[in-house]
């Protein structure tokens, strides 16, 4: 049996292989035989050539590289015997692949095969060609493979059938070509040439219109003449399978009589009888009736409407889903699918069928009838069906929960009746399967339970109660520990109590305690923690009797190692001690959010804020005059680390004011170009302590004397809310004082800089005892190699400084431009300051940042003064 | 289209791979490894279909081995089943009631036969009779062939001693 006779033997190879104990020794029998065989490689031994290539054969299905084989194939293909070629052509199919440069070496070798007088020598050139051809091989060997389609022997026409699909798949020009060849190869009685005619015309339908034209109006009748003729055949052994002459042929026959029906009601009139009969008459109690009846249900429901025929195919779909056989349930509901765009009404019926599949314990079919129960819910049965799918929820695999939560979570937001019944659904599904809810759902849930104001408290009673029961539900866990927060005083209170509500006696300790338990659980994410530490911050202000165990908790926090967390808690620690006064007007309700900005944020351009946000609402000041047009992907961005792009520049506003950790860059980043005082102030107060006390513009003054001293905030800050920067809602004096009042014990958060994209920190860009300059940056949209800088100095002495100059030079790379100072007297002691706008370009933008030297000039007192120094601290990226 | 076949024993070694779309030696040993987990762990109740990145795979246990064919969504699975059957009862009456074995020591064989089965992804023969006249008749190709070597290295021989 062996072809090889001599030396270490193919079959020995395997012996060795097969009786390795571990995968080291195998490795080790593997390394010996591949140097073996590139030993006999470089020798260009002839005589063990092709056994080698089988052992290499064997060694690549072991998943080892066989790469060095390559050139042998070709070397064997292109000897003259039958065996060498054999196993030649064997090798190059299964060590290369289309890809490979090697495979062009070989197009010459095909084209002699292709043409060689023994026609299993062709056979096995065509069989090579079909498997691995390139397009560009199939360029140059189309027109022998369209010749062999004619060849004597059947057996090759065969062949060349099935080559050309794979030619006509690489280089589709070259469909027309085969039109004529093909149509000829329908009128064949071979079998074999047969099905691969058939499946050439389909495959030449796909790519070309013409000739699914042409195969429409020339082969229609005649198809359906031959599968009238193979569908009545008398028993034929030698195609017969359970019963029916070759199956594959119905099927072959059927898909192409499909294409060809599809839009063209003759062609489809045409071939209305004989799919009847093969509907009716075929045998259903083996695989092979039953996957011809199946093509044939498809065709059925492809091709133009015949009412008669659909409701025999739905019929078929319907025996098929209740048969035993999971292989024809799994088809059914596969084919029911497409039956749905066909006639939904027919399938509605098998629903209760349908819904029994999604329990099967087979996940191929839950995931099938899942899919289609899905398309099957309406306006009308979404009540009943959602009920079921989350009665299945308790029961199903883990693995299946994921999908399956998403499915419901999306049918009860796209059906729901109403608000309540939406809620009681979500809650449902938060109960039972809160660690697969998606972030952007249980926001979207926040966002309906916001709005629907006469169902906050009956939401708030729920979630508490749910929560007691499934603690380990992370997203249930968050919303409840939100609703809380917002609408604690209702938990206690039983404010607008429902009819339908069992009545519950919640103390505000309770309250507290459901929160703080959601802190200090382990499983607990960051969200989680930092959405309960919020919800404890209104806790304190909602229930008074608690204000001074809430603030023990958030005090625990203080030293906690998250950094977020260990921030927040030092934040609202100094809210509870400092600032009982505001405290109050912080923490109100938060407005409703609006759910039209909401849904267009979610579907529109800003997924990635949603989902990328860990994110926790942010429960602060509601003096904001339009709060409601703020996206709730900002206000539930609570990170420092991403903030989200934004978009509009009310939006962006809103997160500055919420972001307590308030990244200087947000600010002017969002609208294009503030006004400059305006990121003077924000930047100022950003570095406190470092600045001058006195600046440009006088309001300025008046804010960081205020967060200096930190004595009448309110009053100062009035003027705060006239500058024109700060935006176009204006703040609120009481969320301005607060953060600086936290600004105040804290200082700027400098991890915050870098990532702040356009936009950069203000740079004390040199300073002495005498004198401090300071750089604030911008950047105009659309030319980032271009920085204006705003230098304002500022004197620190006693003395007035007259004839001030300052100069400033660049190395070559970088363009620098002057304008006047807006003066050049300094005053004394910081009494104000001159600024001055330089522009720079980068022509390295990117690859360098910027350096710059500077000479300061001034006469104090008479006498000269020089001072110079070099900038190297540039941010990155300018 | 049957995009490829793998034959893949219960232990999870590979006895037979086919690609018919190009896979890269790297993603090739992923499919495997991905499949064979898929496959290899479902009960024996369930259907013989896995859907897997957007394709579906259907497979068959014969004795101890898988045979696995990937195609596409809307082809027909049940024919497939079919297909796998046809090669299967092919292996069977070449080897004489085939086994593992017969697959591991004549692997250039079982592809052969393959290769007689299937072109380009597509089914070429309907008749396992055809399929095995074919077969025979190059096997017996390749024999003669191998007599004339000997005969001549024989005369070459003995002309040399």
């Amino acid at each position: 049996m062996n072809p090889f006779s001599s030396g270490t033997r193919l079959r020995d190879m395997i012996r060795a292989i097969r009786a390795c104990k571990t995968a080291a020794e195998e490795r080790a029998v593997v390394r010996k035989e591949c140097a073996a065989i590139r030993a006999a490689i470089n020798e260009n031994d002839q005589d063990y050539r092709h056994r080698n290539l089988a052992k290499l054969m064997f060694i690549q299905m072991l998943g080892y590289p066989t790469h060095f084989g390559q050139m042998e194939c070709l070397k064997l293909i292109a000897s003259s015997g039958f065996p060498e070629k054999r196993i030649g052509y064997l090798g190059l199919m299964l060590l290369l692949d289309e890809r490979q440069e090697v495979l062009m070496l070989v197009t010459n070798s095909l084209k002699q095969d292709l043409n060689h007088s023994n026609q299993y020598i062709v056979g096995l050139a065509l069989c090579a060609l079909g498997n691995i051809c390139s397009a560009e091989m199939a360029r140059d060997l189309a027109p022998e493979v369209e010749r062999l389609l004619q060849f004597r022997d059947p057996n090759i026409r065969k062949k060349a059938a099935l080559c050309s699909i794979r030619i006509i798949k690489k280089v589709p020009d070259l469909a027309e070509n085969f039109i004529n060849p093909a149509a000829s190869l329908l009128k064949e009685k071979h079998h074999g040439v047969l099905i691969t005619g058939v499946q050439l015309c389909t495959d030449l339908c796909k790519v070309s219109s013409e000739a699914l034209e042409y195969f429409r109006k020339k082969c229609t009748d005649g198809l359906v003449k031959t599968l009238r003729d193979i569908a009545n055949s008398p028993y034929a052994p030698e195609y017969d399978i359970a019963g029916i002459t070759d199956p594959f042929l119905h099927i072959r026959l059927l898909k192409l009589l499909r294409i060809l029906g599809q839009g063209d009601a003759d062609a489809s009139d045409c071939m209305n009888d004989i799919l009847a009969q093969v509907a009716t008459k075929t045998e259903s109690n083996k695989n092979a009736g039953n996957a011809i009846l199946y093509e044939c249900v498809e065709t059925i429901m492809s091709i133009e409407d015949n009412g008669g025929l659909r409701v025999l195919a739905i019929n078929i779909l319907g025996r098929f889903l209740s048969n035993r056989d999971n292989n024809i349930r799994y088809v059914a509901l596969n084919m029911l699918m497409k039956a749905m765009m066909v006639d939904a009404q027919a399938v509605q019926r098998h629903r209760a069928t349908i819904l029994e599949c999604v329990k099967d314990s087979d996940a191929s079919i839950q995931k099938r009838a899942l899919e289609l129960v899905y398309l099957l819910v309406n306006e009308n049965n979404v009540k009943p069906l959602t009920k079921e799918l989350i009665e299945y929820l308790e029961v199903s695999d883990q693995e299946f929960k994921g999908d399956l939560t998403a499915k419901i979570c999306s049918l009860v937001e796209k059906f729901s009746p109403e608000k309540i019944w939406y809620i009681d659904q979500m809650l449902k599904v938060l109960s039972e399967a809160g660690n697969f809810v998606k972030d952007e759902v249980w926001h979207a849930l926040i966002v309906v339970i916001s709005n629907a104001t006469d169902l906050h408290g009956y939401t708030v009673r729920a979630l508490y109660r749910a929560v007691q029961t499934s603690t380990e539900q992370e997203t249930l866990v968050r919303v409840a520990v939100w609703c809380i927060g917002e609408y604690g005083d209702m938990l206690v209170n039983d404010v607008g109590m429902l009819d339908i509500e069992d009545p519950i006696t919640v103390t505000e300790s309770d309250a507290v305690d459901a929160t703080e338990v959601a802190i200090k659980r382990h499983s607990s994410d960051l969200t989680t923690k930092a959405m309960a530490l919020i919800a404890l911050l209104k806790l304190s202000s909602r229930f008074p009797s608690c204000s001074e165990r809430i603030r023990d908790i958030i005090v625990q926090n203080k030293g906690n190692l998250v950094l977020e967390l260990q921030q927040r808690s030092i934040e609202f620690n100094c809210i509870l001690q400092k600032h009982q006064n505001i405290r109050s007007a912080l923490v109100e309700r938060m407005p409703v959010l609006d759910e039209a900005t909401f849904s267009g944020r979610r579907a529109g351009s800003l997924p990635a804020a949603v989902s990328t946000s860990t994110g926790a609402p942010r429960n602060l000041p509601n003096g904001i005059a339009k709060p409601a047009a703020a996206p709730i992907a900002d206000l539930l961005d609570l990170s420092s680390d991403d903030v989200p792009a934004p978009s509009s520049s009310g939006g962006d506003f809103l997160q500055d004011l919420l972001g307590v950790d308030l990244s200087p860059a947000s600010a002017p980043s969002g609208t294009s170009q503030p006004p400059k005082a305006g990121t003077d102030v924000l930047l100022d107060l950003l570095s406190l302590g470092t600045l001058p006390p006195a600046q440009s513009s006088s309001s300025t003054s008046d804010i960081l004397s205020s967060s200096q001293d930190n004595k009448a905030p309110l009053a100062n800050l009035n003027g705060l809310s006239s500058l024109p920067s700060l935006s176009p809602n204006a703040t609120s004096p009481a969320s301005a004082a607060s953060m600086m009042d936290l600004l105040d014990g804290f200082g700027p958060s400098p991890q915050n800089h870098e990532e702040n994209g356009p936009a950069y920190p203000s740079l004390v860009a040199y300073e002495s005892s005498s004198l401090r300059m300071t750089f604030n940056f911008s950047k105009q949209p659309g030319n980032p190699q271009t920085t204006l800088i705003q230098a304002t100095f500022t004197n620190l002495s006693p003395n007035v400084y007259n004839d001030f100059l300052f100069q400033a030079a660049v190395p070559k790379f970088l363009q620098l431009h002057l304008d006047p100072a807006s003066s050049n007297t300094l005053p004394a002691s910081g009494n104000g300051s001159i600024t001055q706008n330089l522009k720079v370009t980068n022509s390295q933008h990117g690859k360098k940042s910027l350096v710059m030297r500077i000479r300061i000039a001034y006469k104090m007192k008479n006498k000269e003064v020089l001072e110079e120094g070099q900038i190297s601290n540039f941010p990155r990226d300018l | 289209m049957i995009h490829f076949v793998l034959l893949i024993s219960r232990q999870g070694k590979v006895r037979l791979t086919k690609w018919y779309s190009p896979y890269s030696q790297k993603e090739r040993t992923k499919v495997i490894r991905e499949l064979s987990g898929v496959i290899l762990t479902r009960g024996p109740k369930l259907c013989n279909f896995v859907e897997w990145r957007g394709f579906k795979v259907v497979y068959k246990r014969y004795a101890s081995l898988y045979f696995c064919m990937c195609i596409d969504q809307d082809d027909n699975e049940l024919e497939i089943l079919e297909i796998i059957h046809h090669y299967v009862e092919i292996l069977d009456r070449y080897f004489g009631s085939v086994c593992e074995l017969d697959l591991i020591f004549n692997f250039h064989k079982a592809y052969y036969i393959l290769d007689e089965l299937l072109i380009a992804g597509e089914l070429q023969e309907p008749s396992k009779k055809t399929v095995a006249r074919l077969i025979a008749a190059q096997d017996s190709l390749v024999e003669t062939a191998k007599e004339q070597a000997s005969s001549i290295s024989n005369i070459i021989a003995q002309a040399t001693k």
